[in-house]
């Protein structure tokens, strides 16, 4: 039982991570329709320049120069400037100019996007695997440890409440502010939202801002356990299991989605096997270990069987009809 | 080769008007490049006046307020003769944040209510080009609710769910929750009760008169709207083939025959349209 609760909990965990990418994707897309394939490569090119800063490294000549290292104080407010300086650019020179079209063609955009941001990055901070230290802490949760016997990390712990707060301050900031009223109403119509004077422009710099922060958090959290590198941007391919969980354009689906998924990898891989051989063992013979390296592939299975069953997801906005 | 008949009777309705908030001078619309909409459409709207902007469905009446707001470019649409201009200033060269703030706004025909925002937030979003002057736009809520009693009623549901009526209420307190001068409202009546579309056009009445608010009111529903506006234009096909005081165009047998329905034949086909404008040039 209780290794149990420990798969469940490294599962959510996990999941938790999973999460934060899909909530950047889902805010972009109901802010502008726009499949921000992007947002992986975000997150990377994010952690990348935070710990550029972190270590004073020059641009582009990729030398760490202790003299220009900056304390964390400086160098997350800094970080977050260039994200929304890349928000700003990402308005200017592809927003605006595609309004209208196809969704095919803004999807594209957001392909070459990526490109360009995962070259930016390579070019300006250097392509090796970095370590990011924020002195966050490391090593197994002894409370926990001690009184349950429950083995978790305390840097995942971390993550999680990050993670659970950054979503917090979303839901209050998308709830109660003017700008987040504003950010939903052009979600809901945007032809409306023009007619009352609200500004898309600047609305899709707020959110690709917002995704930006997102993608900071995402980025770092990652990046602290298993380094900064290139791979970081693969995760943007995991929030795509997610979003068909969740729906696409719900931000209580992309953080359930994305725990669900990270429970159920870890499920799958701890129990999986067995349960496959308990069900199918008697008629064949079956490897119990049939079930590894569950994160490459159960969250696609997942999706398949969702996408089969139930398109629009689990929390897939509810289309309001009335005649 | 309508240019014409515009040129004849300008001055006359320039003369006799009070100071014009709005006036549209001759323009032309075109979409995505090619399609050609309006052919040349000018009107004033009167400080503090109710104008009506009639005709059929295609005849261009949300093109010419969507000019006005500045919001064709979002429909691929592009005005590339003539001149709008409010308040003194020409439109083309502000966006629809600006000309919100300087007082226009539009109401867009099909309500286009928030739908997953409760009433309350949608009348709220009205105030977004005021910023967070929090005081100022509490109190103008309340004056929406004194207006639509029926919303504050409604203030938490969601607009999705309330009903056309509703909808069109929360559509028009919205835009009044940007204090607006200047009304744009396409098509209020669009799919309410005969006798919901008095009580919305009588607050638009009361709006009109309490607060100020100068109204150009596209309509199809004719007779409703020359009942309450001074002034009327009727648009065919992308031209205004008549206009002048509401009473007079009430009485006018052509109206009569095309847009009250009094004739038998009523107004549908183009032809008719054609024989009757022929008919007006030659007897004006
Ligand atoms: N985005 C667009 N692209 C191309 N053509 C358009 C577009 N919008 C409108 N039109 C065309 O312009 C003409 C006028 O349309 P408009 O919507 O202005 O008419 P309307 O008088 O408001 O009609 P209704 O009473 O049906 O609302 C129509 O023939 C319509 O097909
Ligand atoms: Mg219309």
């Amino acid at each position: 039982m209780l290794f149990f609760i420990e798969t469940v909990i490294s599962g959510l965990l996990a999941g938790v991570m999973y999460s934060l990418v899909a909530l950047g994707f889902v805010l972009i897309f109901k802010a502008s329709g726009v499949f921000n394939f992007a947002q992986g490569v975000l997150a990377l090119f994010a952690a990348l320049t935070l710990v550029g800063f972190l270590n004073g490294t020059t641009p582009f000549t990729h030398i760490d120069n202790p003299a220009f290292a900056m304390p964390a104080w400086m160098a997350i407010p800094l970080t977050i400037l260039v994200m929304v300086l890349i928000a700003i650019l990402v308005e200017k020179f592809i927003l605006r100019h595609l309004v209208n079209q196809e969704q095919i063609i803004l999807f594209m955009s957001m392909v070459g996007l990526a490109y360009v941001l995962e070259g930016a990055g390579d070019i300006i901070w250097g392509s090796d695997v970095k370590v990011i230290d924020l002195g966050l802490p490391q090593g197994a949760w002894d409370w926990l440890l001690d009184t349950h016997g429950i083995y978790v990390e305390k840097i995942e712990m971390v993550a999680a409440g990050v993670a659970g707060a950054l979503v917090v301050v979303l839901a209050i900031f998308f709830q109660k502010t003017r700008i987040g009223r504003a950010l939903r109403a052009v979600a809901d119509d945007h032809q409306a939202a023009l007619s009352v004077g609200i500004s898309l422009r600047t609305i899709w710099i707020i959110v690709w801002s917002v995704a930006g922060v997102v993608a900071l958090v995402t980025g770092v959290m990652w990046g602290a356990k298993s380094g900064i590198q290139f791979s970081l941007s693969l995760i943007a391919l995991k929030a795509l299991p997610v979003l068909i969980l969740g729906g696409f354009e719900s931000i209580p689906g992309a953080i359930v989605g994305g725990l669900i998924i990270g429970v159920g990898e870890k499920l799958a891989e701890v129990y999986g096997g067995e349960v496959i051989v308990a069900m199918f063992g008697r008629w064949f013979e079956i490897d119990p270990g049939i079930f590894t390296a569950t994160e490459n592939w159960f969250a696609y299975v997942l999706a398949l069987v969702f996408l089969l069953f139930r398109p629009q997801g689990l929390f897939g906005e509810k289309i309001i009809e009335r005649v | 080769m309508d240019a014409m008949a515009q040129t004849e009777k300008s001055p006359e309705t320039a003369a006799e008007t009070p100071p014009s908030i709005l006036s549209v001078n001759n323009i032309e619309v075109i979409y995505d490049h090619v399609i050609l909409v309006l052919k040349g459409v000018s009107l004033e709207v009167a400080q503090g006046g109710i104008v009506a902007l009639l005709g059929a469905n295609g005849a261009g009446k949300s093109t010419t307020l969507k000019a006005i707001s500045n919001l064709l470019y979002a429909e691929r649409g592009e005005v590339t003769k003539g001149s709008i201009v409010f308040k003194g200033d020409r439109v083309d060269a502000r966006s629809t944040n600006d000309l919100v703030k300087r007082g226009c706004i539009q109401v867009m025909e099909g309500r286009h209510c928030f739908e997953h925002l409760t009433v309350e937030e949608n009348l709220l979003t009205g105030a977004y080009t005021r910023g967070n002057a929090r005081k100022e736009i509490r109190d103008d809520l309340e004056l929406v609710y004194t207006y639509f009693p029926r919303l504050k009623e409604r203030r938490s549901s969601l607009a999705g769910y309330i009903s056309g009526g509703e909808q069109q209420m929360t559509a028009i307190g919205r835009a009044l929750m940007s204090r607006p001068t200047m009304m744009l409202l396409d098509e209020p009546s669009m799919g309410l009760a005969p006798q919901l579309v008095e009580e919305i056009f009588e607050i638009v009445k009361l709006l009109n008169r309490e607060q100020g608010v100068s109204v150009l009111l596209a309509e199809q529903n004719t007779n409703m709207a020359l009942k309450y506006a001074q002034y009327g234009y009727i648009l065919e096909n992308g031209r205004i083939v008549m206009d002048g005081p509401a009473k007079e165009l009430r009485e006018n047998p052509d109206v009569k025959e095309f847009y009250l329905g009094i004739s038998e034949e009523g107004r549908r086909s183009f032809r008719n349209v054609r024989s009757y404008r022929r008919r007006k040039r030659w007897l004006s």
